[in-house]
């Protein structure tokens, strides 16, 4: 029963780590940087509960997470595809622009700084998007190694001269990937507040820095950056498990998952070797 | 190149314009009372707590003081020093920061400008080399709540309505200001219920610790799921993560700084409420009637800047028994008789 209550707990805890790093894997391995996780991830909560708000529908709500992941995705490609300009800067910048915009958009919609009103949610065992997490990392992992276009995105992340030379058009699939991966991370985001069936300000709350760790530390695979995303979510289900029951000081087990970070980029899963275009316009 | 040196420029001088057109977003309210600045916290207006209760309060004053009041909301990080510096310049009666977050620049502008009244909300007293806290400037004062004598009623009546004798606290960022709430908490539910279990829990170390209601969630569940009955919250918009977990698990919740029960009916049963709107209002009655002092002001239960909900709302929540016995201890901590204690040992 206990073990139960924690592999459901790290699953829940991890969903939207899956799909922010599913979106990650994507736009890294087509070779643009996504420091942009976390403002899918917040964009898709409150597009979600906005959606849901409107059309009194849960379902519309996943609907509108993924709408407010493309916006975002879009944005991101525009400054970074088409007008080619700093990949990391374009990333701050929009994660800034997320927190105001939600939260301007939160004062105008629901007249609060603060949060939502309750919208329909999914309960439970019952949220699609959680079952979409746990699918997410297989399917990408097979659409990469087997199909066409995750061969040219392999190839676009690599080396964009020689697919650009073989007739790929290298703008084409970066902006396939970016918008996938705000699609992507954007239902993270709408997993976040459907289940808490409300948006609150800066509900992310940094969830796309760890995804993003996971993507690196699973050395931009994207079977490996699920399991990074499990350890994770795992190592915070133990720090809550750990503090309910033993006398061990907060600050310490609120370092373990950052802990576990350092620990797998610092090698112990071998080198990690970045798609060689990373980066790079 | 050129094209970018272009719309910097254009975006800059609109972003002037804009500041021209409205400085620092402020509003203002006319009257022919004293003259006052308020500059609040983060959030802003319509976050539900203190910069509302604040709101209202100035509000109160503008009406039955005929207090002339100034908002300002800053954005992030810098600027909130430049929004109280902004109204001290201006020659303001009184200028006040919402928030323990203007501690420092309070103490700094209050130097500075020997002729001007400053008040911080929740203000941090800083603590001298000696390890003593250090005498603040005549014209500055800190308005503190005395969370613990609330968060003591809130254990005591947790404990007393707990049928598996267990019950919770989620803090957001695990600090002293925070652990005035779960000393006090714990020490209400002890007095009323030795044999009692307090499981005690922080939401993380950030200020993060304060908006991440995933988080909040998750540790409620984890804390009913091992039994416990009933959770006190002291942990922003992280505890509405907690009062969803109590609804998915038809468990109880107590709220905190201002009365939560429309997030939650039916699931929170009071909260221990922070009267920002009453020590505003005295704070501005004060400058008119020219009796302002600077120092240290502690509200608890005793000057009613402390208390908890208890109206039709959630009347039927609360048992008769429990509430005659919590009414007893508030008695007995205004009478003085009980030394609630604020820190952890």
């Amino acid at each position: 029963m206990m073990l139960l209550l924690f592999l459901w707990q790290t699953l829940r805890i991890a969903a939207p780590y899956l799909l922010a790093a599913a979106g990650g894997v994507v736009a890294e391995r087509a070779g643009v940087v996504s420091l942009t996780l976390e403002s899918f991830l917040l964009s898709g909560a409150f597009g979600a509960v906005a959606a849901s708000h409107w059309g009194q529908s849960a379902w519309i709500g996943v609907l509108g997470g993924l709408g407010a992941g493309l916006f975002f995705g879009a944005l991101h490609a525009l400054a970074t595809v088409r007008f080619k300009a700093d990949q990391i800067v374009s990333g701050v910048a929009l994660n800034l622009l997320a927190v105001g915009l939600t939260r301007f958009l939160l004062q105008m919609g629901f007249d609060s700084s603060s949060n939502s009103p309750r919208v329909p949610g999914f309960e439970g065992l019952g949220h699609p998007l959680l079952w979409l997490g746990l699918l997410i990392m297989p399917v990408l992992a097979w659409t990469l190694a087997h199909t066409r276009y995750g061969l040219r995105l392999r190839a676009v992340g690599e080396h964009p001269q020689a697919a650009e030379s073989l007739g790929i058009s290298v703008a084409k699939v970066r902006w396939v990937a970016v918008l996938a991966s705000g699609g992507l991370a954007g239902l993270g985001g709408a997993f976040l507040s459907l289940d808490q069936h409300q948006f609150t300000d800066q509900m992310s709350a940094g969830r796309g820095f760890i995804a993003l760790a996971a993507v690196i530390s699973g050395r931009w695979q994207p079977m490996r950056a699920g399991v990074a995303c499990l350890l994770f979510a795992a190592a915070e289900t133990l720090q809550i498990q750990l503090q309910a029951a033993a006398a061990i000081p907060t600050q310490f087990l609120a370092m373990i998952p950052y802990a576990l970070t350092l620990i797998a980029v610092a090698g112990v899963v071998g080198r990690s070797r970045p798609p060689a275009a990373l980066g790079r316009a | 190149m050129r094209a970018l040196l272009v719309l910097v420029a254009v975006l800059l001088s609109v972003h002037v314009g804009l500041l021209l057109l409205r400085p620092a977003g402020s509003s203002e309210q006319v009257g022919h009372g004293p003259r006052v600045g308020i500059v609040f916290d983060m959030g802003g207006r319509g976050d539900k707590s203190f910069n509302d209760g604040a709101y209202v309060g100035a509000m109160r004053a503008v009406a039955q003081l005929g207090a002339q009041v100034r908002f300002v909301e800053p954005g992030e990080g810098s600027d909130r020093e430049a929004g109280l510096r902004l109204l001290a310049a201006e020659g303001m009666d009184l200028v006040l920061g919402v928030g323990f977050i203007f501690s420092d620049d309070l103490m700094e502008l209050a130097v500075e400008y020997p002729q001007t009244a400053f008040a911080g909300i929740d203000f941090a007293v800083p603590t001298g080399n000696d390890g003593k806290p250090v005498t603040l400037p005549k014209n500055l004062a800190a308005l503190k709540f005395r969370e613990e004598q609330g968060s003591y009623l809130m254990g005591a009546l947790a404990a007393l309505s707990s049928p598996n004798k267990k019950i919770g606290f989620v803090g957001g960022m695990d600090t002293p200001l925070i652990h005035k709430f779960e000393v006090g908490y714990k020490a209400g539910a002890k007095r009323v219920c030795p044999e009692c279990e307090v499981v005690i829990q922080y939401a993380g170390v950030t200020p993060e610790a304060f908006r991440n209601p995933g988080k909040g969630k998750e540790l409620g569940l984890s804390q009913y799921q091992h039994g416990v009955d009933i959770i006190y919250h002291a942990a922003g918009s992280t505890g509405l993560g907690v009062f969803e977990a109590a609804r998915a698990m038809k468990k109880r919740a107590i709220g905190v700084d201002s009365d939560q029960w429309a997030e939650a009916p039916g699931v929170v049963m009071t909260s221990m409420v922070k009267q920002v709107d009453t020590v505003v209002y005295e704070a501005v009655a004060q400058v008119k009637a020219k009796q302002f002092s600077g120092g240290m002001h502690q509200f608890g239960l005793a000057e009613g800047g402390v208390g908890y909900v208890y109206d039709d709302h959630n009347r039927g929540d609360i048992d008769p028994q429990v509430r005659k016995q919590v009414e007893e201890l508030k008695a007995l901590i205004i009478a003085g008789q009980i030394a609630v204690p604020s820190e952890r040992r």
